[in-house]
């Protein structure tokens, strides 16, 4: 994945401008994601993160009066084009939100999901491998392999949370893209979530916004801190919280706002 | 200072409990007048479920009925009852002059022949034997024995002549007289005579009614609902269709059955009096009822679990049925079985299409000529004759019954399949 010393760019956003309604959310944004890394934004809450996320996947797309400007470069591919098919992208590029929310159905219809409304398995067995992969690769087989057919919402919320990734994983998407996965957790459940965030990263570029200056210290290799709607820093993550450049970040890495 | 704060607590005090005593009473005042509109119907109407036989012996004897000695099944069919019936019931008084038999042959209803017919055909080695036979007592009769009938008062003001009466206390008194569970009130369609009237084609007439209205409200209203709430853009116009829905849940159900009346009978020319036009015609009040329901709980399905499948790349058309619909289903089925209970307790609409028409045959599909429940409860209630008084009452309590199985069913959807979100 490297090239020369220096890692892929997965995705490019240039000038993007994010308003909901008239009100202007995100500012000129520019930001470049690189492949197999994890990359943490961080930043006072209202400030765009979770805008600036929903972008990547298109899922702005909901909200009637959002609009997004600017560009989005996937693969060498621009998303905000009107040729882009969302649901093609959103295949590529899952989503794991802030509070679980598993399908109100049993755990393997939770996993199959996906892969069903896409096609990707031919058979029972098929499905079945792929259902355990991506349970193992979220670490929930352990402990649910025996009650698969039991509902999703019985499990705790750690483990629904894992359960909500293994299904985002189901699809084999390039990237992940993260929402505060771990603000309704407790922190052994908080603790099992990185683990598993730094293993996936070998297979799929991860994106992860969190409010926790710790956890993106621990689990990000890139971060970008937000403020009022605009992308003040963005580098890698020693640097951001050893020595940042501006001194809006310094006061928020050093907890003096936010 | 601390007098007032003492004044203001007493009167805080005395005003709740004054406001608890306003409230239990309310409640009492309700439950007591429930309780006397149930007791009344009870009481009135219980006795229609038991209905009077005299038992009366009948010669069956193969000459008078131009039988020969081993007659065939069609033969017994053809055969001439009308002589072997009504010498039986001469037979109760052997002295009888020809007035006094006219009186006693009223003493049964006229079905008495095709009742005595049915005995033979059903054992015909009675043939040329003397048996007893049950037979339907007259309304009036049936009312003496059941003890609602005024036997005080003069001759000439009453139907049920001194003759008759002498004669039915003697037969009462054989113990020729009973009462048994009056299975004829289900299974009979309407008729002129209280003791041989059923419910059998208004019942049949409101389940036909409330299916065809189901068939056509459901799916109209849930594709209706599932359109508006999720697929249609948020816009003045579609406001405005919101205000209409909810407006023509307010709209009287007379004026639906004008719109039957002049639309589906006059324009389409559907057959008149039939559950077909009565069915549209409710589906119409039902309409914004299911519609509603299905709106609210679709409303309360929460936004997390559309926005998981979208996005796992679900299109808004998958997202919609296989996630948002099934889980909207239980409350949408709970608020369609509440709207069909309404539409079958309706009575105006049904009168105006006119399936209070007098319908003496059990229909055997939607196109067919009925009445309805709450509708055989009017016709009977402006009918004169004593008998029908507690079959109004019978009738009101099957109707009631029935809304209560459904409102039954509607609870249990509710509270078995409906998702918790906390
Ligand atoms: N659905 C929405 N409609 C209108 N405004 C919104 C909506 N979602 C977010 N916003 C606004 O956009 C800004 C950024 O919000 P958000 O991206 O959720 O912030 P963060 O995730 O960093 O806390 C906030 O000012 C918020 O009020
Ligand atoms: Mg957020």
């Amino acid at each position: 994945m490297r090239k020369n010393g220096v890692n892929m760019i997965k995705i490019s956003a240039k000038n993007v401008d994010v308003f909901y309604g008239k009100k202007q959310a995100l500012f000129n944004i520019n930001l470049d994601i690189e492949e197999n890394q994890v990359t943490a934004l961080i930043g006072p809450s209202g400030c765009g993160k979770s805008t600036f996320l929903r972008c990547l996947n298109r899922m702005n797309d909901v909200i009637d009066i959002c609009k997004v400007q600017g560009e989005i470069v996937i693969n060498d591919f621009n998303i905000n084009d009107k040729g882009c098919d969302v649901v093609r992208l959103r295949e590529k590029i899952g989503m794991v939100f802030q509070k679980p929310n598993p399908f109100p159905k049993t755990l393997y219809e939770n996993i199959s999901y996906g892969p069903t409304i896409h096609g990707m398995a031919q058979s029972k067995q098929e499905m079945d491998e792929i259902v355990e992969t991506s349970l193992k690769k979220a670490a929930l087989w352990e402990e649910v392999k025996d009650r698969l057919h039991e509902p999703g919402t019985g499990l705790s919320g750690g483990q629904q949370q894992r359960l909500c990734i293994a299904r985002a994983i189901s699809v084999q998407p390039e990237v992940i893209l993260m929402d505060e996965p771990c603000s309704a957790l407790d922190p052994i459940a908080t603790a099992q979530i990185e683990e598993l965030i730094d293993e996936l990263k070998k297979e799929h570029t991860i994106i992860i916004v969190t409010h926790s200056m710790a956890q993106a210290a621990r689990v990000s290799q890139r971060t970008g801190f937000f403020h009022l709607g605009e992308l003040i820093e963005h580098g890698s993550t020693d640097k951001i919280f050893k020595n940042p450049d501006n001194t809006k970040t310094q006061d928020y890495i050093t907890g003096r706002f936010g | 200072m601390n007098k007032n704060k003492e004044k203001l607590l007493a009167k805080r005090y005395s005003s709740e409990k004054r406001f608890q005593f306003l409230g239990k009473s309310a409640i009492f005042m309700a439950l007591l007048f429930l309780a006397i509109f149930i007791f009344k119907i009870f009481s009135t109407g219980y006795t229609a479920f038991q209905k009077t036989w005299l038992i009366v012996p009948v010669n069956f004897d193969a000459e008078t009925m131009y039988l020969d000695a081993n007659p065939s099944k069609e033969d017994l069919e053809e055969a001439d009852y009308f002589e072997i019936s009504l010498q039986s019931m001469f037979n109760l008084d052997k002295n009888a002059n020809e007035k006094q038999q006219n009186e006693l042959k009223k003493m049964v209803s006229y079905f008495f022949e095709r009742e005595i017919k049915q005995e033979l055909i059903n054992d015909p080695s009675l043939l040329g034997k003397t048996k007893d036979v049950y037979i339907t007592a007259s309304d009036d009769l049936d009312q003496v024995f059941k003890g609602n009938y005024p036997r005080d008062l003069p001759e000439n003001q009453r139907r049920v002549t001194d003759y008759q009466l002498k004669i039915f206390d003697q037969l009462v008194e054989q113990g020729k007289v009973e009462s048994k569970f009056n299975l004829s009130f289900f299974t009979y369609p309407d008729s002129r005579e209280a003791e041989l009237a059923g419910i059998a084609s208004s019942f049949m007439g409101s389940i036909f009614s409330i299916l065809v209205c189901l068939a056509i409200a459901f799916p109209v209203a849930v594709l209706a609902a599932i359109y508006l709430e999720e697929f249609a853009p948020k816009n003045r116009f579609t406001d405005f269709i919101e205000v209409n829905i909810n407006n023509l849940a307010a709209v009287p159900s007379i004026v639906f059955g004008l719109l039957g009346l002049g639309i589906l009978l006059a324009v389409f020319q559907l057959p008149r009096s039939t559950p077909l036009v009565g069915g549209i015609t409710l589906s119409l009040m039902t309409l914004p009822t299911i519609i509603i329901a299905c709106r609210a709980s679709l409303k309360a399905v929460p936004p997390s679990i559309r926005e998981a499948a979208l996005a796992m790349g679900a299109s808004r058309m998958q997202t919609t049925m296989h996630h948002t619909v099934p889980l909207s289903m239980p409350g949408t089925l709970s608020g369609t079985i509440i709207g069909l209970a309404q539409a079958l307790g309706e009575t105006a609409p049904l009168i105006l299409i006119g399936m209070v028409a007098f319908v003496n045959t059990i229909p055997g599909s939607p196109m067919d000529p009925a009445a309805s429940l709450p509708v055989q409860i009017y016709i009977w209630a402006e009918s004169a004759e004593r008998g029908f008084v507690e079959k109004v009452s019978a009738c009101i309590m099957v109707l009631l019954g029935f809304l209560i199985v459904m409102n039954l069913f509607a609870q249990i959807i509710r509270h078995k399949f409906e998702k918790k979100w906390s």
